[in-house]
């Protein structure tokens, strides 16, 4: 069996790809990308949780997560889409209008 | 069933007056404003009357009787409502208060007349009518103390009347202020009161008091609160050290030198004393108190009113001097003496001043005695109503003043509280009253006329024949040359004045005249803006320093010697009647001495013997006669026979210096140098106030308090502190740079800080 720390450090490596990408990445699709990727890492966690402790409940959050990150998807490429056709870029250090 | 006098309507007739032409009065003519002013006084002394009447059937058990109109302040135990009390005292102000306050309304429709700012006189008058009538009917200290400030508001309100006038705005500011000194006095005497009795109401703290013992041996607690309410007294009733607002609230109108500062407000002090006879009666020391504080300014304003040229001057410090006779009574055990006076000053004193407003009405405005003289046969009605007043004044037997200031000094010397000195200084100070009032008297109507119509320009400093003599000349107007422009968009616009000017060193003369077809707007505008002194002034707006524009009219100038004229009879009717109660108020409280049965006395006796008890024997009060023997009775004619002695002195040698041999006053004067300018200059007193208290407080207000704690203290705390967070926040705001990636990254950070924390948390 493998041992609970490995899927922690797998999802802690994938976390910190989903965090860099987000920082560091300038297209609103990757960036998005690394959303997903932060929500799975964390997902992942959590089964590897309710496996070790054989509590159910692990797997239910996983399944809240999935149906909330759809959800964000739907909406996020909706606003990606509008965002592109007003401003014909998805480059995101060119959507400062809230810069002093 | 106990009977409902509805009290509550006595003081809030006048506030429904008050607030009548106070809102709606300026749009109202003179006849409506002042039909407002008297109807609702008239009122309210209707409803006086018919209380008082109901008064006498009332049973004495149900004497004091008390009306609680609403809860006012309830805080745990502690309570004060909105409830009037009736017993003989407050029975008896409220008679004076309305009756002489009704009379100098009437007097006043006829001198206010010509006056601008009609219905706020009147608004102002039913003001401190029903303030005055709280404070007489309370039966709290606190509500008394309600209407104690709100006579002092209305005070300030009327002296500042003429407020145009730069010496009338701080008279009135000056009066405010010495009162708060005693007023301060007054509230800590009422914390007292809360803190070792939990109460104000008079029906209950008195007997609470009555039960404590006198406090013979040493000062105690019921010395403070009497030292306190002391106090306060002497800023309401203008004793001594405290006087100083009296004579300079003489720039307030006469009739409210009549009726405030004269007859009814300034006479709260003694009242406050008299209701809180218990407690006095109970600290000789602080009553003792009382009585020196009176007989020491009855003699030194006396003093000083003997010298005073001002005819409304020489009142004033005749109405603290009589003041401090009311004082004397009261810190002699001798209550119901003081309020008799006080009601008898009201009669003469309240007339005295509208004589003497007549007679400043008469000359257009003179209020300098020595440019008066020979008005006996000018103005015959204020003659012998004054001659009325000064007889009652100086104490010549058988008019009202005589038994009432004869039963002070009487009082004075046989009380178990009184002594020698209080008499022989009040027998003293009776001559003096005297000599001054007869001094007035001759001054004002006797000899030859020494008023003159160029009186004006006398004061001005300038002498203008060709001014004066031009014919279509209506108007001079003496203004520093930079404030012309300021005089002509002010006034000649409107009356359509051709104006010419002339100037003469630093001031210009403008010369005005009024086309005949602009003539009413001329005597529009006179109407409207000057006063009694026929005189009108304005500061200009960028002033800095004492420069005035004076306009005087010159019509009215050129009526003043010719035209001495009696004041019209709703003027005189209120004198008329006044002088009948000067004359006659007397009899209700003749001494039995003189034969009578000292009737006022008898009346009162009921509110201030609750604390006969505690005194020793030989109370003043109640059944005193049946227990004086012959001694008592023989030695009490003597000292009647002494006061009329010293009135008739007075009398003359007021005739031996003001009218026999005129020359001798200034002979005198001369003589007697330096003491004499002390005297005509008040001894300094103002002077002296400035430099010891005035100024240290200025300058220590400005060096301390101003530059030390408000600007390096306050200010500058504020202003750092809006310092600091400006430059803190000009740090920051570069957060928001307005790019998603650097908030993402904040994010980031604040989340890895929150989980670092949180791990080192869970090591430890």
């Amino acid at each position: 069996m493998v041992p609970l720390h490995y899927y922690l450090v797998l999802s802690a490596i994938l976390f910190a790809c989903g965090v860099t990408g987000f920082l560091i990445k300038r297209n609103i699709i990757t960036i998005f990308m690394s959303i997903e990727l932060m929500l799975n890492a964390v997902n992942l966690s959590f089964v590897a949780f309710a496996a070790r402790w054989h509590v159910l409940s692990g797997q239910v959050f996983v399944f809240f997560v999935m149906v909330v990150a759809a959800a964000e998807t739907a909406v996020g490429l909706a606003i990606i889409i509008a965002v592109y056709r007003t401003r014909e870029t998805l480059n995101v250090d060119q959507a400062n209008l809230l810069k002093l | 069933m106990m009977p409902n006098f509805h009290l509550w309507l006595i003081p809030l007739l006048p506030l429904a007056g008050a607030v009548v032409n106070g809102l709606l009065g300026r749009n109202f003519s003179k006849r409506l404003v002042a039909f407002f002013g008297l109807f609702f006084l008239a009122a309210s002394l209707g409803l006086v009357w018919w209380v008082a009447f109901r008064f006498w059937s009332l049973p004495q058990a149900a004497i004091p009787h008390t009306e609680v109109l609403a809860p006012w302040i309830v805080a745990g135990n502690f309570s004060a409502h909105f409830a009037f009390y009736l017993d003989q005292l407050s029975l008896v102000m409220m008679l004076v208060v309305t009756n002489v306050g009704f009379l100098i309304h009437v007097y006043s429709v006829g001198y206010m007349w010509e006056e601008g700012g009609f219905y706020r006189y009147f608004s102002y008058l039913n003001l401190f009518m029903f303030f005055m009538l709280t404070l007489v009917l309370a039966n709290n200290y606190l509500l008394m103390f309600i209407g104690w400030e709100g006579v002092g508001l209305a005070s300030y309100l009327l002296i500042g009347f003429f407020f145009v006038r730069d010496s009338a705005a701080s008279a009135g500011k000056k009066a405010f202020i010495v009162n708060r000194i005693g007023d301060f006095g007054f509230l800590i005497a009422l914390f007292l009161l809360i803190q070792h009795f939990g109460t104000l109401d008079f029906d209950k703290v008195f007997p609470a008091i009555a039960g404590q013992p006198v406090e013979t041996a040493g000062a105690g607690l019921l010395t403070a609160i009497g030292l306190l309410l002391l106090t306060g007294a002497c800023g309401k009733s203008a004793q001594i050290p405290l006087y100083v607002w009296l004579p300079d609230a003489m720039e307030g109108p006469t009739p409210v030198s009549s009726l405030i500062h004269a007859a009814t407000m300034v006479t709260a002090g003694v009242y406050m004393v008299a209701r809180s006879n218990v407690i006095f009666d109970h600290a000789p020391d602080a009553l003792m108190a009382v009585a020196i504080v009176g007989v020491i300014t009855a003699l030194f304003a006396a003093i000083i009113g003997m010298a005073q040229n001002d005819i409304k001057k020489v009142l004033a410090y005749s109405t603290v001097s009589q003041l401090g006779y009311m004082f004397l009574a009261c810190g002699v055990g001798a209550f119901s003496a003081g309020i008799f006076h006080l009601m008898t000053h009201a009669f003469f004193k309240g007339l005295l001043f509208l004589a003497a407003g007549s007679v400043i009405h008469a000359l257009g405005g003179e209020q300098d005695m020595r440019h008066m003289g020979g008005l006996r046969k000018e103005i015959p009605w204020t003659f012998w109503t004054m001659t009325a007043a000064t007889v009652a004044i100086a104490g010549i037997p058988f008019f009202s003043g005589f038994f009432s200031k004869d039963e002070i000094l009487w009082k004075s010397l046989s009380s178990p509280y009184g002594s020698r000195a209080y008499w022989a200084i009040g027998v003293f100070t009776a001559l003096l009253t005297s000599f001054y009032m007869f001094r007035l008297w001759f001054m004002t109507f006797f000899g030859e006329y020494r008023g003159s119509g160029s009186h004006g320009y006398e004061h001005a400093g300038h002498a203008h024949p060709t001014l004066a003599s031009a014919k279509d000349v209506l108007a001079e107007i003496v203004v520093p040359a930079e404030f012309v422009s300021i005089v002509m968009s002010n006034m000649i616009e409107r009356s359509g004045m051709v104006v010419s000017f002339e100037e003469r060193g630093a001031r210009t003369f403008l010369q005005a005249s009024v086309p005949a077809a602009n003539m009413a707007h001329y005597e529009e505008w006179l109407r409207e803006h000057t006063n009694a002194r026929g005189t009108w002034s304005e500061r200009a707006p960028e002033e800095e320093g004492k420069a005035e524009v004076l306009v005087r009219p010159l019509a009215m100038q050129h009526e003043r010697p010719g035209h001495i004229h009696e004041s019209p009879r709703v003027m005189l009717v209120p004198m008329v009647i006044l002088a009948i109660l000067a004359v006659i108020g007397g009899y209700i409280g003749v001494p039995e001495a003189l034969g009578g049965h000292n009737r006022f006395d008898h009346f009162l006796a009921p509110v201030f013997r609750t604390a006969a008890g505690a005194l020793p024997a030989g109370t003043p009060g109640a059944g005193e006669a049946a227990a004086e023997g012959t001694a008592a009775s023989r030695s009490e004619t003597i000292a009647t026979g002494v006061s009329i002695i010293m009135a008739f002195l007075g009398l003359f040698f007021a005739w031996l210096l003001y009218y026999r041999k005129r020359d001798l006053p200034d002979r005198i004067a001369a003589g007697l140098g330096w003491l004499y300018n002390t005297v005509r200059d008040k001894f300094y007193v103002d002077e002296i106030y400035q430099a010891v208290i005035v100024t240290p407080l200025v300058k220590g207000s400005a060096l301390v308090l101003w530059r030390g704690v408000e600007v390096a203290g306050i200010d500058a705390t504020a202003d750092d502190s809006a310092a600091t967070a400006r430059s803190l926040s000009d740090k920051f705001r570069h957060m928001q740079s307005g790019n998603v990636r650097s908030y993402a990254a904040w994010v980031a950070v604040g989340a890895a800080a929150a989980i670092a924390y949180m791990i080192w948390m869970g090591v430890r």
